[in-house]
């Protein structure tokens, strides 16, 4: 688990592939999502308990959607796993985005290991809602 | 070829984690092995690591977006038993791709060592985790023995 997080620590989160090998195979976990569309944009969920806002790095280009996180716990001194369900450190996922999102007004909020990121789509393609005057 | 090259993706993420998984199962699990009679499958919500030291006994449960007020944590004899319900609203007026977060009632039990202190168990809930710390009796603790 540490060495685990080390590598990942020194990766430069850049625009490239999430999954990055260095030569020691990083493990990353999944996190789990909702992924919801409605006429004005996408909104995702991601569970990533363990994340603190300073230890999470969401990213929105053009192409694509990338959401890194590390968990840290507190463990006590001399701690040994008796069992362990989540065996790395670090969430890692990305979604490949379409042109009528506006990832430049992206928009993300963490509670509680509730990560939500909203992405509006472009004005050109939201319904516009035409007022009708009366004259 | 959109349709292949969606699930082509999906695989390719999902094939990081295949072996891992099979490994799990191979460790843990359903494979030849006995599973405890209240051990939920493996990745169930909310995902448990359990770690101990001389002192005391830690329990991190992952359970990110609960009410930790709605969280029932109990301990008899030495099996720790939480249980809640976690909300995940439905939204409304469009449509979902994906649903894979886990929305309603939980129960985890966790069969601690025997010689835990029941009495003096505190829990914290932060960023999503709550992480039970159970101390463990005095009398069983190593003791380092001075010679004289």
């Amino acid at each position: 688990m540490e060495t685990t997080s080390e590598v990942a620590r020194t990766q430069d989160a850049g625009t490239s592939a999430v999954q990055v090998k260095t030569g020691e195979e990083v493990r990353t976990l999944m996190p789990l999502v909702d992924i919801f569309e409605d006429s004005e944009g996408i909104t995702v969920e991601a569970d990533l308990p363990g994340v603190a806002k300073d230890r999470l790095n969401v990213q929105a280009d053009r192409h694509r959607l990338i959401i890194e996180g590390d968990v840290v716990i507190d463990m006590p001194e001399g701690m040994e796993a008796q069992y362990a369900d989540v065996q790395a450190t670090r969430y890692a996922r990305s979604f490949a985005l379409s042109g009528e999102l506006d990832a430049e007004r992206t928009e993300a909020s963490l509670k509680d290991g509730v990560l939500t990121v909203h992405i509006p789509k472009r004005s050109e393609f939201c319904p516009r809602k035409i007022e009708v005057r009366v004259s | 070829m959109l349709g292949s090259w969606m699930s082509s993706f999906d695989k390719s993420i999902f094939d990081d984690f295949a072996p891992f998984e099979e490994e799990m199962d191979r460790m843990f699990d359903t494979l030849n092995r006995t599973t405890g009679i209240r051990a939920v499958r493996r990745g169930s919500f909310p995902q448990v690591n359990i770690g101990a030291s001389p002192e005391r006994v830690d329990v991190y449960l992952f359970g990110a977006g609960l009410d930790p007020k709605t969280v029932d944590i109990s301990i008899e004899k030495s099996l720790l038993a939480v249980s809640g319900s976690r909300e995940v609203p439905t939204r409304e007026g469009g449509a979902y791709y994906r649903r894979e977060r886990f929305g309603g009632d939980f129960r985890r039990v966790v069969s601690l060592p025997e010689d835990v202190d029941p009495e003096h168990a505190d829990a914290n809930y932060r960023d999503g985790v709550l992480h039970i710390t159970v101390p463990r009796r005095e009398s069983v603790r190593p003791r380092q023995i001075e010679v004289r």
